[in-house]
C-alpha cells in the first residue's frame, strides 16, 4: 500500500460536508429533534384554539383566533428549533471533544459559519413544515396565501437569526447548565412574548411599547403578513429591522469564529 | 528541501504558566521524530500550535513551508494529528466517522482508501459499529484513521498506544512503520520510552517549555557510555553511590563504564559484607538518558 496514491479524489467544499453532517445529526434523533415540537405546537394549538376560539377578537374579527395561532406556532417551532440545532451541536461538540476534528481541518470561518448555520436553518424549516402540515387541518384556509413570499422571508431570516444566536451561545457556554440558562431565560421569554398567542393590539399601551423592543415580534408579525396580509407593524419595516439585526448577528458570529473566541486557545 | 515541520522562536503563556518559551525545531521530511518530556513540558502544546488550534503568543510554525495562520489551509491539508484525549462523535458510525473527516478536507468517494485504512487498523469489522459501542483501542483506531483519512505527508501521534493492549499497539506500529517508509514524516510523543527508542530516529526532549536535547537517538544513548547493572541488594557500597542512576524498592540500577568495572563492584560488595539477592547486566537505554537529561535540568 502506498498512503501518499492510494484513493480518487473528488474535491469538495469542506463547509459541504459539515452541512451535511448537521443535518445527519438531528435527522438521526427524528423523533427528539422533528416529531417531538411537532407534538407540542399540535398540543398548543389543541388547547389554545379550545379555550380562546370565540373569546379572542383578532385584526378587528377579520381572523380567526385559530388561523391567527397557526402562523405563530409555525415560526415559533422554526426559531426554537434553529436555535436547539446549532447550539446543541456546537456545546455536544466542545464537552465531549469531538470539535477538533471540525478545527483541524482547513475549514474557515465563513466554512464553519455556512454549515451550523444552514444546518440549524434546514432543522427549524423541517419542523416549521411539520407544524404547519399538521395544523392545517384545524385552519385550511390558511393555504390561500396573499403573500407567500413575504413569509418566505421572514422564516429565511428569522431561521438564520435564531441559528447564529444558538452558535454563538453555544460556542459561549462552558457546560449545557449556561446553555439552558440561555435558551430558558432569554430565547423562550423573547419568543412566548413576540405575539405568537395573542396581536400586540390586544395589550395595554406600556406593553405594545414594550413588544416593539422585541426583535422577535417583527418576525412572527411579519410572518403572518404572508398569511392574512394584515399586521401589527408595516411588514416592510419589520423586514428592515430583521434584516438589520441578521446582518450584525453574521458580522458578530463571523468576528467570533475568524478569532477562534472560545475555540482555539 | 523545505522541511516537514519548522518552528522558530514559538512562545506561548496560559495565565502564569509559560508553556512554551521560544522554542526552535525543525523535523525533515521522511524523518521518524520523537517529542518527549514530562508531563507539562509542553509538547501538547507545541503540537495544538503546529496543528492550528493554539495560537503562538509568538514565533511561527510551518508545515511543509506553509505557515499554519497566514496559510492555514495548506498547512492543515498536509497534516494529520492523532490527538491525546479519546474522543468521538456518538451520533456516527465507524465510516460515517471516516467519511466526514475525509469530506471536511474536501475529498469524497474514499471508500477504497477508508476500507484500507480499516483493513490496516482491523477495524473492517466494525466499519458500520457505532462510535460509542468501541472499546477504548478501538475509538484510539479509529484516532488514527481520522488523522490519515486526508493521506497527510505529515502526521503527529500525541501519545497514540495509552490505553492500546500490547498486541494492538505492535500492529499499529507496524502500520506507522510502513506510512514512514512510504514517505509520511512522522512525529510521535510517547511516555513509553522504548517505543521512542525503537522507531525514532531523532529525538528532542522538552521540559517546562524549552528544548533541553536535540539528537539522534544513537547519539542521545551514547551520552551515557558504557552499561547499567542492575543490582537487588539491602545497600550499596557508599563509594558507588554516586554512580547510583535510578533506586527502585532495593533494586539499585549502576552505571558502569565497562563489563571490567563490574568485577570492582562486586569486589567492594564482598568486603563489606553485602549480599546480591539478583544480578542483571543492561544496555544503556532511552529511559536512563531522559532521566539523566531531566535530573540535570532540574539542579541547574
Amino acid at each position: 500500500m502506498s498512503a501518499l496514491q492510494a484513493g480518487t479524489e473528488t474535491p469538495r467544499p469542506g463547509w459541504i460536508t459539515l452541512f451535511y453532517k448537521e443535518i445527519l445529526r438531528f435527522w438521526k434523533v427524528a423523533f427528539q429533534t422533528i416529531a417531538a415540537p411537532i407534538l407540542t405546537s399540535l398540543l398548543y394549538l389543541l388547547i389554545f384554539s379550545h379555550v380562546l376560539e370565540g373569546r379572542v377578537s383578532v385584526y378587528d374579527g377579520r381572523v380567526s383566533y385559530t388561523s391567527f395561532l397557526v402562523p405563530g406556532l409555525v415560526m415559533m417551532s422554526v426559531l426554537q428549533n434553529a436555535f436547539a440545532n446549532s447550539s446543541s451541536s456546537i456545546i455536544q461538540s466542545k464537552v465531549t471533544g469531538n470539535l477538533i476534528f471540525v478545527l483541524l481541518p482547513p475549514l474557515s470561518a465563513l466554512d464553519l459559519f455556512a454549515a451550523y448555520i444552514l444546518g440549524a436553518m434546514v432543522r427549524g424549516l423541517v419542523v416549521g413544515v411539520g407544524v404547519f402540515a399538521v395544523t392545517l387541518a384545524f385552519a385550511p384556509a390558511l393555504l390561500a396565501m396573499p403573500h407567500p413570499l413575504w413569509a418566505l422571508a421572514f422564516v429565511i431570516f428569522g431561521s438564520a437569526i435564531l441559528a447564529m444566536l444558538g452558535l454563538l451561545a453555544g460556542i459561549w457556554a462552558d457546560k449545557f447548565d449556561q446553555l439552558a440558562a440561555f435558551q430558558n431565560f432569554i430565547v423562550v421569554p423573547l419568543t412566548f412574548l413576540s405575539g405568537v398567542f395573542y396581536s400586540i393590539h390586544s395589550l395595554p399601551a406600556f406593553w405594545q411599547g414594550l413588544s416593539h423592543l422585541n426583535p422577535f415580534f417583527y418576525m412572527i408579525d411579519g410572518f403572518r403578513y404572508g398569511f392574512f396580509g394584515v399586521s401589527d407593524v408595516s411588514p416592510a419595516v419589520s423586514l428592515g429591522i430583521v434584516a438589520a439585526a441578521a446582518l450584525v448577528l453574521a458580522s458578530l458570529t463571523l468576528g467570533l469564529l475568524g478569532r477562534g473566541w472560545k475555540l482555539r486557545s | 528541501m523545505t522541511p516537514a515541520v519548522e518552528v522558530t522562536g514559538v512562545a506561548r503563556r496560559f495565565g502564569a504558566v509559560q508553556a512554551l518559551s521560544g522554542i526552535d525545531l525543525t523535523v525533515e521530511c521522511g524523518e521518524f521524530f520523537g517529542l518527549l518530556g514530562p508531563n507539562g513540558a509542553g509538547k501538547t502544546t507545541l503540537i495544538s500550535i503546529i496543528a492550528g488550534l493554539t495560537r503562538a503568543d509568538r514565533g511561527t510554525a510551518r508545515v511543509l513551508g506553509h505557515d499554519v495562520i497566514t496559510d492555514f489551509r495548506a498547512a492543515r491539508r498536509s497534516l494529520g494529528v492523532v490527538p491525546q484525549e479519546l474522543v468521538f462523535d456518538p451520533f456516527f458510525s465507524v465510516r460515517e466517522t471516516l467519511e466526514f473527516q475525509a469530506g471536511y478536507f474536501g475529498l469524497r468517494r474514499q471508500s477504497a482508501w477508508i476500507d484500507e485504512i480499516l483493513h490496516h487498523l482491523d477495524l473492517t469489522s466494525k466499519a458500520n459499529a457505532n462510535m460509542r459501542s468501541l472499546s477504548g483501542g478501538m475509538k484510539r483506531r479509529v484516532l488514527v484513521g481520522q488523522a490519515l483519512v486526508h493521506k497527510p505527508p505529515v502526521i503527529v501521534l500525541d501519545e497514540p498506544t495509552a490505553g492500546v493492549d500490547v498486541e494492538l499497539r505492535q500492529s499499529l506500529w507496524q502500520f506507522i512503520r510502513k506510512l514512514n517508509r512510504d514517505g509520511h514524516t512522522i512525529i510521535l510523543t510517547t511516555h513509553y520510552l522504548e517505543e521512542a527508542e525503537t522507531l525514532c530516529s531523532r529525538i528532542a526532549m522538552l521540559k517546562a517549555g524549552r528544548v533541553v536535547a536535540l539528537d539522534s537517538t544513537h547519539n542521545l544513548l551514547s551520552r551515557i557510555p558504557g552499561i547499567t547493572c542492575r543490582i537487588a541488594a539491602a545497600r550499596l557500597p557508599a563509594s558507588w553511590q554516586p554512580r547510583v542512576v535510578r533506586e527502585e524498592r532495593g533494586v539499585f540500577h549502576v552505571a558502569l563504564e565497562s563489563y571490567a568495572e563490574l568485577e570492582t563492584l562486586l569486589a567492594a560488595m564482598r568486603a563489606e559484607g553485602i549480599a546480591i539477592d539478583e544480578l542483571a547486566i543492561e544496555e544503556t537505554d532511552l529511559e536512563q538518558v531522559f532521566l539523566k537529561i531531566m535530573r540535570a535540568e532540574a539542579e541547574a
